[in-house]
């Protein structure tokens, strides 16, 4: 199982939809999208985790990186996922407190705070 | 001797592989199906971590994972070729005060298994490091 990648717009934010497995061999194709959308002027993300199957240290690295690039231009980051296996990962590493987590793409396009 | 050996080129993509294998193994040796994910995980982690120290050092020695299988528990581990880890490593706060940096990630992987894994012991063998970690098996069920 490879990453897949697919953005799309819904106002002011893009939506970033991951499926499969982001681990030390994927995450750096995570890493590049993210890159070129901040360097493209897309400061509000969402990143949809609902079809992703598996995400290690390497991967939160990867998205802790991108919080900090769309921070720089008073952006935000959102996360959408609702797999307990995924959030797991967020509480042990204390991740939880940095990211918002949404149940919904609806429900982070939504949040302002 | 170990129920499954496998030792791989130091290249992340080879992770995945030792992932699998180590589920595959775990499965059949009676872990939890629950626990299957953090055994999948954690394996993971380790090997992640074995990788990024040999290609840090330009190792070009293979990353071992031993599988080995007893009665009443599964056990892992994870071997390296650099210097043992440093006792400040071995035990990483549960939680970061600040959010990790996107390059330091080896510190985080080991922060993961030891929120996963409570039977942890990240040591030395004469090779290199060594990660073992092991997990509970459920007994076959005896007839009375």
């Amino acid at each position: 199982m490879d990453l897949s990648l697919s953005t799309r717009t819904v106002g002011d934010r893009t939506i970033v939809e991951v499926g499969g497995e982001i681990d030390v061999y994927t995450a750096p194709k995570l890493r590049e999208q993210l890159v070129e959308l901040v360097n493209d002027g897309s400061y509000h993300l969402v990143v949809d985790m609902e079809g992703v199957d598996f995400l290690d240290s390497t991967g939160l690295g990867v998205l802790v990186g991108g919080l900090k690039r769309v921070r720089a231009h008073e952006g935000s980051l959102r996360l959408v996922c609702n797999q307990e296996r995924i959030l797991k990962i967020f509480r042990i590493t204390g991740l939880t407190k940095v990211f918002p987590i949404h149940g919904s793409v609806d429900e982070a396009v939504a949040a302002t705070d | 001797m170990a129920t499954v050996e496998l030792r791989f080129s130091p290249l992340p993509e080879h992770v995945r592989t030792a992932r699998l294998v180590a589920a595959a193994v775990a499965r059949r040796a009676g872990v939890d199906e629950a626990v299957l994910d953090e055994v999948r995980l954690a394996v993971g982690e380790a090997c992640t971590r074995a990788v990024a120290l040999h290609s840090a050092q330009n190792l070009s020695s293979p990353v071992r994972v031993a599988l080995v299988e007893d009665e009443k528990k599964f056990s892992i581990e994870v071997g390296d070729s650099g210097p043992p880890p440093q006792p400040a490593e071995s035990l990483p706060t549960e939680q970061p005060a600040s959010a990790p940096e996107e390059e330091g990630e080896g510190e985080m992987g080991l922060a993961v298994i030891s929120g996963l894994v409570d039977d942890l012991e990240v040591g030395a063998d004469d090779e290199g490091g060594l990660i073992r970690m092991s997990w509970p098996v459920i007994p076959d069920e005896e007839p009375v």
